[in-house]
């Protein structure tokens, strides 16, 4: 899980304070969220995890432990 | 097992037409931060959009005429035409025949519409290759593109800073000494929503309710009549599915990557291409853009790509060219192939 919070301040939200993303994160309510932060954050997944994670999956997520959970599930 | 050669069938020339008008992205209803950032994103600055009364046939058309002036043809030797374009004159009859008779083709003339879009230049060319080579055809011609402007809310930001219109010719020829065309193609209708425009069809015929504007999300307003991309659906898809196509069209047929010369992916958006070249391990000097001139053109932004680098760098040598081309259907294809130094290509405007 810090790994996947490092990779998120390191390639997803690059304007965002590491303070600020923790695994109860709302990652929607971030500053810096939007249509095309979504699009590093499912190109991250694929490059780090080799997951591919569909617009509904990260829809329905409401946190950032939400969305490693969802790379855990179809990493198993 | 869509993976497959087809030999002795050659690309003889290209030429691309715009509409002359240009909708610059820096002029949008949206921040100047926004812009900026979405510029980043996408890569696109700029795009054509035809005026009411054009059509994309008529864009084939004049891209037809001029190269079929190029490669000073004669019209009674082309035997076959595929139109490739989901934005055709009518829902009935194609619009391939429509054009045969435009351009005084022969009535000989094999013409048929071919429905795809993003993956449409790959699709098409391996049928009309086919055909060629099974029956022993000696010319034919593939008009291929879209005005998309057409179906897209004015008020979408997720749709309208994309799309610009064009459309394509190009000209195939049997050669016996020709190499021809090798070809990976595959589709996934599990992701048929990804990009759609529900209404129109027999599925939900069109009615009063079509018209009526629905608001999705902030910046996202459309009716039932106009494109829905589901953008991280298709980020997702294009990053994972266009390397694979590729690395298996290069597998088959032990083609050795550094031999290609120019990588053309289907121009969607900048980081999709930029993460799918990093995926492939290719050097950027050798896949070509044209996303800030043009934006996404459906199935003539291969052909709008190879025709802008070459205005900027002419034909020296022939050259090994690999497209691909992936999107709505969902649909995707790969095409391995070589054009000679004395190809034809030209970009004009309408």
């Amino acid at each position: 899980m810090k790994n996947f919070l490092d990779l998120l301040t390191e390639d997803v939200f690059e304007e965002t304070e590491r303070g600020e993303i923790n695994k109860d994160t709302i990652f929607v309510d971030l500053d810096e969220w939007d249509s095309l932060t979504a699009l590093s954050l499912i190109a991250m997944i694929d490059h780090e995890y080799d997951v591919k994670i569909t617009g509904d999956e990260i829809n329905s997520a409401k946190t950032l432990e939400d969305i490693f959970d969802v790379i855990q599930t179809k990493k198993a | 097992m869509a993976t497959f050669s087809i030999e002795n069938i050659e690309l003889k020339g290209v030429t691309c037409c715009v509409p002359a008008q240009i909708e610059n992205n820096y002029d949008l209803d949206m921040s100047t931060q926004d812009i900026e950032k979405l510029i980043k994103s996408t890569g696109i600055k700029q795009r054509r959009i035809a005026t009411e009364d054009v059509c994309t046939s008529d864009l084939s058309v004049e891209a037809a005429e001029d190269l079929i002036k190029n490669l000073e043809w004669n019209k009674n030797d082309i035997e076959i035409l595929v139109f490739v374009s989901q934005t055709p004159d009518y829902v009935l009859p194609v619009t391939s025949t429509i054009i045969q008779n435009k351009l005084s083709l022969p009535k000989s003339t094999i013409a048929f519409d071919v429905p795809l879009g993003c993956s449409g230049y790959t699709y098409g060319l391996s049928i009309i290759a086919s055909m060629m080579k099974s029956i022993g055809l000696k010319k034919g011609l593939l008009l291929a593109g879209d005005t998309i402007s057409k179906m897209v809310s004015k008020k979408d930001k997720s749709t309208l800073p994309l799309f610009g219109d064009a459309s394509s010719a190009t000209a195939l020829e049997f050669d016996a000494s020709s190499e021809g065309i090798k070809f990976d193609l595959g589709s996934d209708g599990s992701g048929a929503n990804s990009i759609i425009v529900k209404d129109g069809g027999y599925r939900n015929v069109i009615n009063s309710k079509s018209f009526e504007m629905e608001s999705i999300s902030d910046g996202i307003e459309r009716n039932s009549n106009q494109l829905v991309l589901n953008g991280m659906d298709v980020f997702s898809f294009g990053i994972s599915q266009a390397p694979k196509t590729v690395n298996k069209l290069l597998k088959k047929f032990e083609i050795d990557k550094d031999l290609i010369d120019y990588f053309i992916f289907h121009q969607a958006n900048m980081m999709m291409n930029k993460f799918i070249e990093k995926k492939l391990k290719l050097s950027s000097e050798k896949v070509l853009y044209s996303l800030d001139e043009f934006g996404n053109t459906s199935s003539a932004s291969i052909p709008i790509t190879l025709v802008s680098h070459l205005n900027k760098q002419p034909i020296l040598k022939d050259t090994n060219l690999l497209l691909c081309g992936f999107g709505v259907g969902l649909s995707w294809g790969a095409a391995q192939l070589n054009i000679k130094k004395d190809f034809k290509y030209s970009l004009i405007e309408k």
